[in-house]
């Protein structure tokens, strides 16, 4: 009776030392996630009051005047969404293929493990790297010159894993049995895929296209030397112009223009993020709504 | 004896058979997507072998006769534009960069794992859901955008805090550096934590464990491999990022000695001089050979990290 | 051997055996052995299968039944890891060289027990196989869509929803629009395994008489874990057991005691499965 009543009032005082102990680190954890968090809402609260100011329809629509030190974004504007469109028009038909290979027809074995490897190391190469890969490929080699054709594919070659793994897994959250279901009908792989899995991963991909889209816009090394330049007079007309992009603008903005506006790249600053984190919440609302959604 | 009887059978059906056995328009649309799909899925090795081919036949030039192997990796001078004597070393350069990327890693991973942590096993419900599309959101901001956080807003901070000269130094870059790759480190740490089966939670809950002693002795151990492969992938990234080393850290050739000097990286060199050289000259060769240095850098921390989380898989 | 054996001996005078007898052979099956790796789901079964009989395998859980019609069917060039070894011949026609494999699976109508609704509308799901056929014309298709999902027990169910997805409708539903799928492959052969466990009694029982129909067009091969419903409806039997295939005979022999194996007489009068 004694030892059992001892053992009892020993594991509450455990118990009781656990309960503290477990709620330090819950705090502890908690904060740190704070901290990762909170500075760069403090930053980008800056960047909106310093920039907020700046921007108006008028920004968006004008293109720099005096030597780039004052006026808008237009023709930056206008060549990241050329650059994006392009790149998409590459990359989008190869990643979704690429995928539907890896989640319907490759086996589980080395072949597509190096698949896998490739694809990962795509998106994990330097993207400066894929600068020197698209100015020794496709400005010299191919002589596309320092052109938007040159800038997209760089980086449609460096944002298709984006599209790959987006599709490769809307794909594969579609039931093995719906696939058996229409082998045993006779159908072949192919009108399995049009009738019964694409339809059903449609919205995944889109998803998976977003965030691509948030991805590409971003870039700024990769389109350095292939195909975007500091300034130009002239709004791209063929892919195969030199174009402005709203993310080297930023670059040009911050660092090589002087006596600059101070506000100037603040305002560049919050288009670019204001796009990129637009299509990058687009995605995410997408997914949740889907994930709302029931089809079985 | 059976096939004998039914001999004449067979061969009556067989020619009905036959009917049905042909390669309608059907199988060969299916042949041709087949071979389309497949072209496309080996695209993406396709893709990094020609990566690998076309930065090395640009930079291939230098290595083969200009460089000198010690002279490159040991030596800290880098004057590629000196018109009689052009130095080559990037032993300052991999300092730089080594650096900024250590400083980093210092600042994201610790707190990373602590946010994978809380986001994974403490959180619940629509805080977890909010931090975790914070993290995403986080993680997609483009590197540019850091860069230009480093020169504008951590700069003047560091001058002022620290009372510094100038606030371009791999202080500045490492904490930059550091907050874009913690997004990322927490995600895939938050995914190999949430790999973990919630029987074990169950199984350990179940003898009277408290959460924390649950992540800790259980979670933390299982999903070890996954965490590891989340730290060097962000290794990886912090390592290739560009755009934002150029802009914060000072941009200096510099072997530094304290968190406030300048020094350059070696990605950012690229990104910086290669628009001022002659195409096929020796200072183009030479930032191209950086470039496959790069390259196989980066291919040999994703493998490993590929083969650390496969170990997971496997054990 | 004993499959042989089986089938050399004529079939005693019922109604069933005339017709078997007489008619050619749909499906010959020599030394049929299915693997998984290592583990051997069914091994040396040989059998021959005739026009319009319904051919009943009766046998307890993991003898080898489902994976005889997956088989059948060639499911195993789609699953990685199903091995098949042995002759198949369909119509004559060996399935392990053919030209069109889909177009076997096009003539092979099978049913698993899991009931699988795609998502689509339920007139898709059964329009479905008419339309890869090249059946276009609507009036045609409403034709078929009609007389399937009635012979599958389920038009007047869902005829007034006819644009619901098929993968929302009930177990049972979607069990019987599984079937409707398999019938609306007009197909030569059919394929049923335990398609009764998600029907309710009174559903089965429908379900049996329109395979007693059905008899007339396609020859039939039930799977069925209920030794009663292959007695109601088979015209042979097979029994398989662990992976083997004990017995074939004449169906009503086997539940009348005539039959060689102990194993056999023991299932089918219930002491074990």
């Amino acid at each position: 009776m004694t030892s059992a009543n001892a053992e009892m009032f020993q594991a509450s005082g455990l118990n009781k030392r656990n309960e503290r102990v477990q709620n330090s680190y819950r705090i502890l954890f908690g904060l740190m996630t704070l901290m990762l968090i909170t500075p760069v809402l403090l930053i980008l609260g800056t960047l909106v009051a310093k920039g907020g100011g700046v921007i108006s329809w008028e920004f968006l629509f004008t293109a720099p005047t005096d030597g780039m030190r004052t006026g808008g974004v237009l023709p930056a504007l206008l060549g990241t969404i050329w650059l994006v469109m392009v790149a998409l028009l590459l990359s989008v038909p190869i990643g979704v293929c690429a995928a539907i290979y890896l989640s319907e027809y490759a086996g589980d074995n080395w072949f597509t493990r190096t698949i896998n490897l490739a694809i990962i190391n795509l998106a994990g190469v330097p993207s400066i790297v894929h600068a020197l890969f698209g100015l020794g490929a496709f400005v010299i080699f191919f002589g596309f010159g320092t052109s938007i054709l040159a800038a997209s594919l760089t980086l449609a070659v460096m944002t298709m894993p984006v599209v790959i793994v987006a599709t490769r897994e809307s794909l594969q959250a579609v039931p093995q049995a719906f696939r058996e279901a229409c082998w045993n009908m006779g159908a072949t792989r192919w009108q399995t895929i049009r009738r019964v899995v694409l339809p059903n991963a449609i919205t995944g991909i889109l998803t998976g296209v977003i965030l691509e889209v948030s991805r590409t816009a971003g870039e700024t090394a990769p389109i350095m030397f292939t195909g975007a330049v500091f300034f130009t007079p002239f709004l791209p007309e063929s892919v195969l112009d030199q174009t402005m992009a709203l993310s080297l603008h930023l670059f040009v903005a911050a660092t090589q223009v002087p006596g600059i506006a101070e506000e100037v790249p603040f305002g560049v600053a919050l288009v670019l993020i204001a796009l990129v984190l637009t299509m990058n919440s687009a995605s995410i609302a997408f997914r949740m709504w889907l994930r709302g959604k029931k089809k079985w | 004896m059976a096939n004998s009887n039914t001999a004449p059978g067979v061969s009556v059906t067989a020619g009905g058979a036959a009917a049905f056995d042909r390669r309608n328009f059907d199988w060969y649309v299916d042949k041709a997507v087949q071979a389309i799909v497949f072209l496309c899925g080996i695209s993406a090795i396709i893709f990094v072998l020609g990566i690998f081919v076309f930065v090395t036949k640009e930079g291939v030039g230098f290595i083969f006769e200009h460089m000198n192997v010690r002279e490159f990796f040991l030596t800290p001078y880098w004057f590629p534009s000196d018109a009689d004597d052009p130095e080559f070393g990037i032993l300052a350069l991999m300092a730089g960069t080594a650096s900024v990327t250590g400083l980093a890693m210092l600042v994201a991973i610790p707190f990373s794992l602590g946010a994978a942590i809380y986001i994974a096993e403490f959180a619940s419900g629509k805080t977890r859901e909010t931090l975790k599309v914070l993290v995403e959101l986080l993680a997609a901001i483009p590197s540019v955008v850091w860069g230009f956080i480093g020169l504008v807003i951590m700069n003047p901070l560091i001058i002022k805090w620290f009372d510094v000269p100038v606030g371009l130094c791999v202080l500045n870059a490492g904490i930059i550096l550091g907050l874009m790759a913690a997004p990322i480190m927490t995600s895939i740490a938050e995914d190999a934590l949430k790999a973990v089966p919630d029987r074990y939670r169950e199984a350990a809950e179940a003898m009277g464990a408290t959460r924390w002693q649950v992540t800790y002795k259980v979670v933390l151990p299982a999903a070890k491999n996954g965490l590891l492969g989340g730290v060097l992938l962000g290794v990886g990234r912090g390592f290739g990022e560009t755009m934002a080393v150029l802009m914060a850290t000072g941009h200096a050739v510099n072997i530094p000695d304290s968190i406030f000097d300048s020094v350059r990286a070696l990605t950012a060199t690229i990104a910086a001089e290669l628009g001022e050289t002659v195409v096929g000259g020796e200072h183009y060769q030479a930032l191209f050979t950086i470039g496959i240095l790069l390259f196989l850098v980066t291919f040999i921390v994703n493998l490993s990290a590929d083969l650390i989380v496969r170990g997971i898989r496997k054990g | 051997m004993v499959s042989q054996s089986a089938l050399e001996r004529p079939p005693p005078g019922s109604q069933a055996n005339g017709e078997s007898g007489g008619s050619p052979i749909k499906l010959a099956v020599k030394d049929l052995t299915i693997s998984y790796g290592k583990t051997v789901a069914l091994k040396g079964v040989s059998l021959e299968i005739r026009e319009h009989e319904i051919f009943g395998i009766i046998g307890p859980a993991n003898a080898g039944k489902t994976s005889f019609l997956k088989a059948v069917n060639r499911m195993d060039l789609f699953s990685s890891g199903m091995r098949v070894d042995g002759e198949m011949r369909f119509n004559g026609l060996d399935t392990r060289q053919l030209n069109n494999l889909y177009a076997l699976r096009s003539r092979i109508g099978v049913v698993f027990p899991l009931p699988v609704g795609l998502p689509m509308t339920v007139y898709d799901n059964v329009a479905l196989s008419p339309r890869w056929r090249g059946i276009t014309n609507k009036a045609e298709l409403d034709v078929i869509v009609q007389r399937c999902l009635t012979r599958a027990a389920l038009w007047d169910e869902v005829k007034d929803r006819l644009n619901a997805l098929g993968s929302l409708l009930s177990g049972g539903q979607q069990q019987r629009l599984t079937i409707a799928r398999a019938l609306s492959q007009e197909p030569d052969l059919l394929m049923l395994d335990e398609f009764s466990i998600a029907v309710d009694p009174v559903t089965t029982m429908r379900i049996e008489d329109v395979l007693k129909e059905l008899r007339k067009e396609v020859t039939i091969i039930l799977v069925t874990n209920l030794v009663q419903q292959a007695r109601r409806l088979a015209d042979r039997t097979a029994f398989f057991l662990n992976s083997e295939c004990v017995e074939i005979g004449i169906t009503e022999e086997l539940f009348t005691g005539e039959v060689k194996d102990q194993r056999t007489r023991d299932y089918v009068e219930g002491r074990f499965g």
